[in-house]
């Protein structure tokens, strides 16, 4: 399928996701409200800081770097391997190969289409941020902003990749959801979405900086609450990119291989 | 032109006991068994024609027209279609094909089809002038004016296949496989479905293959059939060749004037029924005309009918001999 194709149809592609989000507006709204984890741990982690800061973090900056996890985690969520699962194991996959676009690419117009339904979400919540934080606890170098924007960016790239690797293992295993399982208890622990990783153990941390889940949503965080000059957020982010690459090679090649096993079933 | 030769397609399959037992031990020994759903299969389709994949169920139809489409990966064998290799589903040839599945739908479940067929114009890069001709066309000849703006999901089954056939047909495709397309349709609504199928093929010169099992589907739409058998292929030719050489006889209806006893009927032919009103025999087709002067001349005839044997007979005929075949 030429690259051609996919760039001119996408635009349709994303418009037809976004009335197919607000179709389903009553499910994105509750999902949403299920991806509430990090305001659980905002309230747990800001009452162990008011006795004494832990790290960098005192109350307030718990309180903003939980509301930033909140953000970066709706504009990064992801469920592309439950639906290339369900896809594979009930022969649905058939009406996406069947269209000269690239099937991955039909799948990361769906999750971009949900994006201006989770915007809607997050903008009262980075208001609140501020207005909680104060100016002090955000980055104010605009160039910090910028790479947060690509991080953003690339934390959504990393994530949907793993997403379409992880689905792609349903070509080879009977359902790689377990998988997926198992990924996401990692994910919980590795990518600063309940714990800051600088927080972490001086061992601990080195494992999470080669791991890919801190660049899947903390880094943006990171970002977010001023943990980083522009230097230092440059590096980071040129490391990201790397994950992006990475995994992008993974997904590719699982699914190229894969669709070759591909059965077809139902009907 | 559509060529195949020597199709294979295997699968692996994993096989496993019923019980607690075989489900623990296959955690860690898996037996697997190698499936030959298509083994061997040779045919050429010309542009144009129209094709019906007839077989029992898992004969290898449905994965031979799966192959075709580029779904599947063949094991082994060549395959062309308008010199395109369906698996490696390239631009050019996604664009000159489409399959369409009873038992699945390309509509987007709660959007209206209006919102399937401008994806479609933009997927398959139609020109505007082009798009909406045919969707103008497609609209009057399916009627489906008042169904285009209604959520898929409250569609009935038949509108929902008539908008799904229109979804499939916009980018005018030169080759249509249909994979049981008037399935769970009521009688009416099949009618509608096989005419403007046969009426797209006329217009627009498009091969045609069909699997079905609706028999009135294979002899509305296609005059050349090809029989799958256990994955390979046991027949190829025409429909009223088909019938004869699986029913070498004619049916022959007799209407009669009073009741008449079946034994009278016995030396005319194989007896299929007989009551009060009318007497069913099948007859070689070499002895029909002696048989029907015979029975004119001795019997209380009011009228009679000569036809060929009912198609899902003929069917029913040729695959109960595979399955005698596969138990022998």
């Amino acid at each position: 399928m030429s690259l051609r194709n996919t760039v001119r149809s996408f635009p349709t592609l994303l418009r037809i996701g976004v009335s197919e989000a607000v179709a389903y507006r009553a499910e994105l709204f509750i999902w949403i409200l299920a991806t509430t984890m990090p305001l659980v741990m905002m309230v747990l982690w800001s009452t162990v800081a008011r006795e004494a800061p832990v790290g960098r973090f005192n109350e307030q900056g718990f309180v903003v770097y939980f509301l930033s996890a909140f953000i970066v985690r709706q504009l990064t969520g992801n469920w592309t391997a439950w639906q290339m699962n369900f896809d594979v194991r009930q022969g649905t996959l058939a009406m996406r190969l069947l269209r000269p676009v690239h099937p991955i690419a039909t799948y990361a117009a769906e999750i971009l289409a949900a994006v201006p339904l989770r915007i809607l979400v997050a903008l009262p919540v980075a208001a609140i941020m501020l207005v909680a934080g104060g100016k002090g606890l955000v980055p104010r170098d605009p160039a910090v902003w910028g790479l947060w924007a690509i991080s953003i960016a690339f934390a959504w790239l990393i994530a949907f990749f793993i997403n379409c690797a992880i689905g792609a293992l349903s070509f080879f295993l009977e359902s790689s959801l377990k998988v997926m399982d198992a990924y996401l208890a990692l994910w919980f622990v590795f990518s600063g979405y309940t714990i800051p990783v600088e927080l972490f153990p001086w061992g601990l941390k080195r494992v999470a900086d080669l791991l890919p889940f801190r660049f899947a949503l903390g880094l943006p965080i990171e970002l977010m609450t001023g943990a980083h000059d522009r230097a230092h957020a440059l590096g980071l982010v040129a490391t990201q990119a790397l994950y992006v690459l990475g995994t992008a090679i993974l997904a590719l090649g699982l699914w190229s291989r894969g669709t070759r096993r591909f059965a077809a079933y139902g009907g | 032109m559509i060529s195949v030769r020597d199709l294979q397609k295997e699968y692996r399959v994993h096989k496993r006991p019923p019980g607690l037992r075989a489900a623990f031990s296959s955690l860690w020994r898996r037996s697997y068994e190698t499936v030959k759903a298509v083994d061997g299969i040779s045919f050429e389709i010309q542009p144009g024609e129209r094709v019906g994949f007839l077989g029992p169920n898992g004969a290898g139809k449905t994965t031979t027209l799966k192959v075709l489409a580029g779904l599947l990966h063949p094991t082994a064998g060549e395959v062309q279609v308008n010199g395109h290799t369906p698996s490696r589903r390239e631009d050019a040839y996604l664009k000159q094909i489409m399959l369409v599945m009873g038992q699945k739908q390309q509509l987007i479940w709660d959007l209206p089809p209006s919102e399937t067929f401008e994806l479609n114009r933009a997927i398959y890069d139609l020109p505007a002038v082009q798009y909406r001709e045919t969707l103008a066309e497609l609209t009057r000849l399916l009627e489906l004016e008042p169904l285009v703006s209604r959520p898929t999901r409250q569609l009935s089954l038949g509108e929902r296949m008539k908008c799904e056939l229109a979804a499939a047909l916009i980018h005018r495709p030169r080759v249509l496989f249909l994979d049981e397309p008037t399935i769970g349709l009521d009688v009416s609504m099949q009618v509608i479905l096989r005419n403007f199928i046969r009426d797209y093929n006329a217009r627009f010169g498009a091969t045609l293959i069909l699997t079905s099992h609706y028999m009135d589907d294979v002899a509305a739409l296609t005059p050349r059939v090809i029989v799958i058998d256990k994955g390979r292929l046991s027949y190829d030719g025409g429909l009223d060749a088909l019938s004869q050489r699986v029913r070498p006889e004619k049916r022959v209806v007799f209407r009669l004037q009073r009741p008449v006893e079946a034994s009278a009927f016995e030396p005319l032919g194989k007896v299929i029924s007989v009551d009060a009103e009318a007497a069913v025999l099948h007859v070689p087709l070499a002895t029909v005309t002696e048989v029907v002067a015979k029975a004119l001349a001795s019997l209380p005839i009011r009228d009679l009918t000569v036809e060929n044997p009912p198609l899902e007979e003929v069917m029913s005929e040729l695959f109960g001999r595979s399955l005698a075949r596969g138990a022998a």
